[in-house]
């Protein structure tokens, strides 16, 4: 979906979210198979799958409720409920788990207070644990809202959480985040 | 005079390690030179990320690696405008054979020819490199020609099981029905594993390539690629690939005028490891829960929405371009009797030069290892080696001399698998390792066969409770049976070869799993149960750096004395140890009665 279209979703799913979810179905109605591009793109609007949106596709799609909820629950991408202000994505591919990644989920839980996962309870952090990334050379990885953290280690993860927590977004290359393992710490 | 040409490689890995910035400062500073600084995908050197190649007027080849802010500045004051090389940290130069000369030097590139070096955003760069010139080869050709030459080149699919290419197109051009689809495998799901998304990344319109000439041989009109959704990267350089192959009419009707049309729609994945089987992804694409179903009938005969398809890997596509345009023995010529060609590995773990390699098929472990990747990161002994992800084996030490090809490998219970290729030194616990895999694959079971749903989550307490101490003598045995039992009852290869890792490491490390069961002891000191954290006494400078880490207050001490650690209260998490900088923090085996002890009569309910 463009950056374009999802902005615009963005105003209007304040007012009205029914108005997104028929905007997003009319765009894939054509296409056979599209119950999972339609929910992926609902997800992208709201940052979550809420069961009553379920309904609505069914209506509009003819796909049984029940059968969105088996493929929403069946896939690991999808999220039934609302997420943090950030989403941490945690790598557990073989090279970061061998590469210490038990440690950084760790150290993530204790910066972020999102202990056992899940959400923080300010609300501020949802921290979720993905199979590889695919940048095991730079492991143990994280992404920050999609963004790549590598070579981390436990301290270094403070220093991340801490710039988010500044609402510095972009610190990605600096030194600090590299936790200096980093070529430009 | 002529210019210096600057390239910087710009994917997920380089990205990560800091590219983006480096290529905003050399952009700014280069467009004052009247230099247009080219974007590339991956070289495969992920170990050096960022890179920068400067190219002289004169056309000497310079590759730089490690490029941070500062590196980029001096590129270009002392290189480009000083005319003098930038010595400290180059890789490779006309006069140096450095270090990148051993990584890059004893690779055979023949798929990954385009990576690294051109645009990957711009189909001017692959048209310059004699991009879609297979395509038009074979559309003067008939389909069985395409077909035999595929076949006369021996490529096999690279996506792990190694069927032969041409047999299943073959099929599927057999295969009555107007209406026939051709689908990439990027699902690429094995951790441990990047090749796809780096190709993806690098060199797009070569896959998009390789499927337009595979609907070709099949007759297929329409062709889908299953991505995960974990490379938006990929995907976002697919779809512009998409783009501009439309607008060059190599995507479309009637393309190049041979009456021959093809689309490709992009899929993409929801996070289902299954939906890399065959059957379980056209499922997906069809809308449904990703799950497999039986075969007979092959997708080639009944596949997508019940038609003929043929599906292969991106690996397995971005081979075929170039076998079409130099020939079925340009390729044939590498490789072994039975695996020809080359194969991509993504070489991770404890190495110095881990990266994408691509190496002739029947290249040793120990020189993929020591040659290509220069050893162990630790400097410790190689252990083992992990190929095939969580499908395969590990593979000892002791076997470094096997050759990597699909018969040697499944001759010592490992597989080839899609590429991933880990390397694993002392320090790792195999035991761990064997509960990791299956970790991951008791999650990505879909629950559709008894086995691999109940067996995966059994095996999974058997390990728990050796890794915990709480091994009984049996249970080495009990793996090994429910192992054999979960391959002969799963319907798809998720299943039957799930207890690869578990089996392959009770075959070559089965002392390990013994000391773990019977002297409750884990060598490797990484199983959490089995080891205490102990600040040494006499190093210690009572600095109080640990006991600010410590998620539990279980540091104590006086300021400026030695502190202790409370292994009562110690979640080891070894926070402690990288706070140290004296590092006077030890992992030690906990003493065999201690273990004992700290049982905490916690029982699972495993089947005895």
């Amino acid at each position: 979906m463009s950056a374009l279209v999802l902005n615009e979703f963005k105003v209007q799913k304040e007012k009205n979210p029914l108005f997104v979810i028929d905007a997003i179905i009319q765009r894939h109605n054509v296409d056979p198979g599209a119950a999972i591009p339609i929910l992926q793109d609902i997800q992208s609007a709201f940052g979550y799958v809420a069961p009553e949106v379920l309904e609505r596709v069914s209506e509009l799609t003819g796909i049984w409720a029940s059968e969105l909820y088996s493929i929403v629950t069946f896939y690991s991408q999808f999220r039934m409920e609302p997420i943090g202000e950030n989403l941490i994505q945690v790598c557990h591919g073989t090279a970061c788990h061998l590469a210490g990644a038990e440690k950084i989920t760790e150290a993530l839980q204790h910066e972020t207070g999102a202990h056992g996962g899940g959400t923080s309870p300010d609300g501020k952090f949802t921290l979720e644990k993905v199979a590889c990334l695919g940048c095991c050379s730079l492991a143990p990885v994280i992404t920050v809202n999609e963004e790549t953290f590598g070579r981390l280690t436990p301290a270094a993860v403070g220093k991340v959480i801490g710039e988010v927590r500044k609402g510095k977004s972009d610190c990605a290359h600096d030194a600090p985040a590299c936790g200096g393992g980093c070529p430009n710490g | 005079m002529a210019e210096y040409q600057v390239k910087i490689g710009l994917a997920s890995c380089s990205i990560a390690a800091g590219a983006a910035k480096v290529y905003d400062l050399l952009n700014e500073a280069l467009v004052q030179e009247g230099i247009y600084l080219q974007r590339t995908g991956c070289r495969g050197l992920c170990y050096c990320e960022p890179q920068v190649e400067v190219v002289s007027p004169e056309g000497k080849h310079y590759l730089y690696g490690n490029v941070d802010l500062a590196n980029a500045s001096r590129i270009v004051s002392e290189h480009i405008r000083g005319g003098v090389p930038v010595e400290d940290f180059l890789l490779q130069g006309p006069d140096l054979e450095g270090e990148a000369g051993g990584f890059l030097g004893r690779q055979q590139r023949f798929l990954l020819h385009n990576c690294g070096e051109i645009d990957p955003e711009n189909i001017q760069s692959y048209l310059s490199a004699g991009g879609y010139s297979g395509l038009e080869k074979a559309l003067a050709l008939t389909q069985q020609e395409v077909i035999a030459e595929i076949k006369a080149s021996g490529l096999r699919g690279r996506g792990g099981a190694g069927f032969p290419t041409h047999l299943k197109w073959s099929f599927a051009s057999q295969a009555k029905g107007a209406q026939k689809y051709v689908i990439c495998n990027a699902d690429e799901g094995d951790p441990g594993a990047f090749m796809d998304r780096s190709i993806l990344e690098s060199d797009p319109h070569s896959v998009l390539e390789g499927m337009l000439i595979a609907a070709y041989a099949i007759g297929a009109s329409v062709g889908y690629i299953y991505i995960r959704a974990e490379y938006p990267l990929a995907i976002r350089r697919l779809k512009v690939a998409i783009a501009q192959a439309k607008e060059h009419y190599f995507l479309g009707h009637n393309i190049l005028g041979v009456g021959f049309d093809f689309e490709i729609y992009i899929r993409e994945g929801a996070g289902a490891f299954v939906c890399g089987e065959e059957t379980a992804l056209i499922a997906s694409i069809e809308g449904k829960r990703g799950m497999p179903r039986f075969r007979p009938p092959f997708p080639v005969e009944a596949g997508l929405f019940g038609r003929p398809t043929s599906i292969n890997n991106v690996e397995t596509f971005a081979n075929v371009p170039r076998i079409i345009a130099l020939g079925a023995s340009a390729y044939s010529v590498y490789g072994t009797e039975a695996s020809r060609g080359t194969k991509v590995f993504a070489l991770a773990g404890k190495v110095n030069r881990g990266g994408l390699i691509e190496v002739p098929m029947g290249m040793t472990i120990r020189e993929i290892v020591f040659e290509i990747g220069g050893g162990i990161s630790s400097g410790k002994p190689l252990k083992a080696v992990q190929t095939g992800g969580p499908s395969g084996g590990c593979i000892p030490a002791t076997l470094q001399d096997t050759p990597v090809d699909y018969e040697s490998l499944k001759e010592i219970g490992a597989i080839m698998g899609s590429g991933g290729l880990l390397v694993m030194d002392e320090e790792t616990c195999m035991v761990d390792v064997a509960k990791f895999f299956l970790s991951f694959t008791r999650e990505e079971s879909c629950g559709k066969c008894t086995f691999c749903r109940v067996g995966t989550e059994q095996m999974l307490r058997i390990l728990e409770r050796i890794t915990a101490g709480e091994g009984k003598e049996e249970d080495i045995a009990l793996l090994q049976m429910l192992g054999e039992k979960i391959q002969a009852g799963s319907l798809c290869g998720l299943g039957q070869t799930m207890p690869n890792p578990v089996l392959t490491t009770i075959k070559y490390f089965r002392e390990e799993y013994e000391a773990h069961v019977r002297d409750k002891v884990c060598p490797a000191k990484v199983c959490k149960a089995l080891i205490d954290y102990e600040i040494v006494q006499e190093d210690c400078k009572g600095c109080g750096l640990c006991v600010k880490q410590c998620p539990v207050g279980a540091i104590s001490g006086e300021k400026k004395t030695p502190h202790v650690i409370d292994a009562e209260n110690c979640l080891r998490c070894g926070l402690c140890v990288n706070s140290c900088k004296f590092n006077c923090i030890v992992v030690l085996s906990k003493p065999a009665d201690v273990s004992q002890q700290n049982k905490k009569g916690q029982r699972v309910g495993v089947m005895n």
